[in-house]
């Protein structure tokens, strides 16, 4: 009885230690972005490792997803001889909700997991302490540039993704299913709004991409050491993506588009 | 990999994930047709607009000239009256111009479908549709179609 009571103390102890961690971790990082004026290559580099390579795999996915709703969408409005509505169904999906969440949630898989592993191993092969020996300071040499190219990268790869979708919409809806094309782009521009729907969006995609960053920085860097704790970092850094994304999305929607 | 080649790639995803940015702002929103704002605006009174929205589309023959500005509500005369933006280049109509409101199919939304008429005059801005008709309540159309329908068997 009482080893549970002390290992709830020890839990919460520690849960808390790690939020400290956590806080003191991105304001370390924050201050540390900027130096990395003085060296944009570090950026340049780190931007080439989480955003050009993470590049097809969001454009495929955004082809199909896109595809799937001009499918799902022309199904569904057919029956109502609403068909022509299919542009505003597809780009405002994807321009609201699923361009940033999906985007960000693939991010968080491709490029998250990526970045805590190399950064969890260098912590175990103790290539940050070696840093830290030669006065390099690790969090500016290496944590800085990381965070910020995935800060960077976010928005911009949902961006692609939902322009690939819209078009992968128009593919599916006017070329094969025949819905005319003008009326796909006439009714999609008078329906979405460029402040309304894109620009949300976009903040939107910039609040995710902040939390995959530190989410996925912290986590490599306050990895145990081993091979174990390398393997944890990078699953939690995954799993804890993906509920903050759908989490925040959900209390960004409220306060966007909500009447709450 | 060297460091030319990265910068590269850099630099294309970085234009690339502009160039979508851009690509979402002018042709999948209302950039474009918010772009030219320097229209004119004219205002219409209604009895009666059913579900017409601020941003519903303004049209003329079924072709989009404008959309509406703004809804207010005149406590004097009890009318609605829905300022609307009509584009710059789509001057020229008549004065005696009227204004309805329809819907887009059977429960699409609703829009004001302009239908010039034959004055020499020519509607300038700031100018009021004299000429209007209300929207069309289904509720109200379904309660004269079942009372007149009563009041037929009544006869009988």
């Amino acid at each position: 009885m009482t080893g549970a009571i002390q290992q709830l103390g020890i839990d919460t102890l520690n849960s808390l230690a790690r939020l400290g961690r956590r806080a003191q971790f991105l304001l370390q990082t924050l201050s540390g972005i900027g130096s990395l004026l003085w060296r944009p290559g570090l950026v340049v580099a780190q931007l080439e490792s989480v955003g050009v390579r993470s590049l097809v795999i969001i454009v495929v996915s955004g082809l199909f997803v896109g595809m799937v709703l001009g499918l799902q969408g022309y199904n569904t409005l057919v029956d109502f001889g609403a068909e022509e509505s299919l542009g505003v169904v597809v780009a405002l999906s994807l321009v609201r909700e699923l361009g940033p969440v999906v985007a960000a949630l693939l991010f968080a898989g491709r490029a998250g997991s990526a970045l805590a592993a190399e950064i969890g191993l260098m912590k175990a092969t103790e290539q940050l302490d070696g840093m830290a020996m030669m006065a390099v300071d690790p969090v500016k040499r290496v944590i800085a540039p990381r965070f910020l190219a995935a800060f960077i990268a976010m928005p911009l790869l949902a961006a692609v993704f939902s322009a690939v979708g819209v078009l992968g919409g128009y593919v599916v809806g006017v070329e094969w299913l025949g819905v005319d094309g003008g009326a796909y782009w006439s009714q999609m521009q008078g329906k979405v709004d460029l402040y309304e729907d894109v620009y949300n969006g976009v903040i939107k995609s910039i609040v995710f991409g902040f939390a995959i960053a530190w989410l996925a920085t912290f986590e490599g860097y306050d990895a145990q050491p081993t091979a174990e704790g390398v393997a944890k970092a990078t699953t939690r850094t995954v799993v804890q993506s993906a509920l903050v994304v759908l989490m925040l999305d959900f209390i960004l929607t409220a306060l966007m588009f909500g009447e709450i | 990999m060297n460091t030319r080649a990265t910068e590269i790639g850099v630099g294309l995803f970085v234009l690339l994930g502009l160039l979508a940015l851009g690509f979402l702002a002018v042709q999948v929103s209302n950039l474009s047709s918010m772009g030219n704002g320097d229209g004119y605006r004219v205002t219409a009174r209604f009895e009666n607009i059913g579900g017409l929205k601020v941003r519903s589309p303004v049209t003329v023959g079924g072709v989009r000239v404008g959309k509406v500005h703004a809804i207010n509500y005149d406590m004097h005369t009890f009318e609605a009256v829905v300022v609307m933006d009509i584009q710059p280049q789509y001057t020229l109509f008549p004065e005696d111009t009227s204004a309805s409101i329809f819907t887009a199919g059977l429960l699409g939304e609703q829009y004001i479908s302009l239908e010039p008429g034959g004055a020499e005059a020519i509607l300038q801005a700031g100018d009021q549709i004299m000429l209007t008709q209300s929207a069309l309540v289904l509720e109200q159309i379904i309660g004269q179609f079942l009372f007149g329908k009563a009041s037929e068997s009544g006869d009988l």
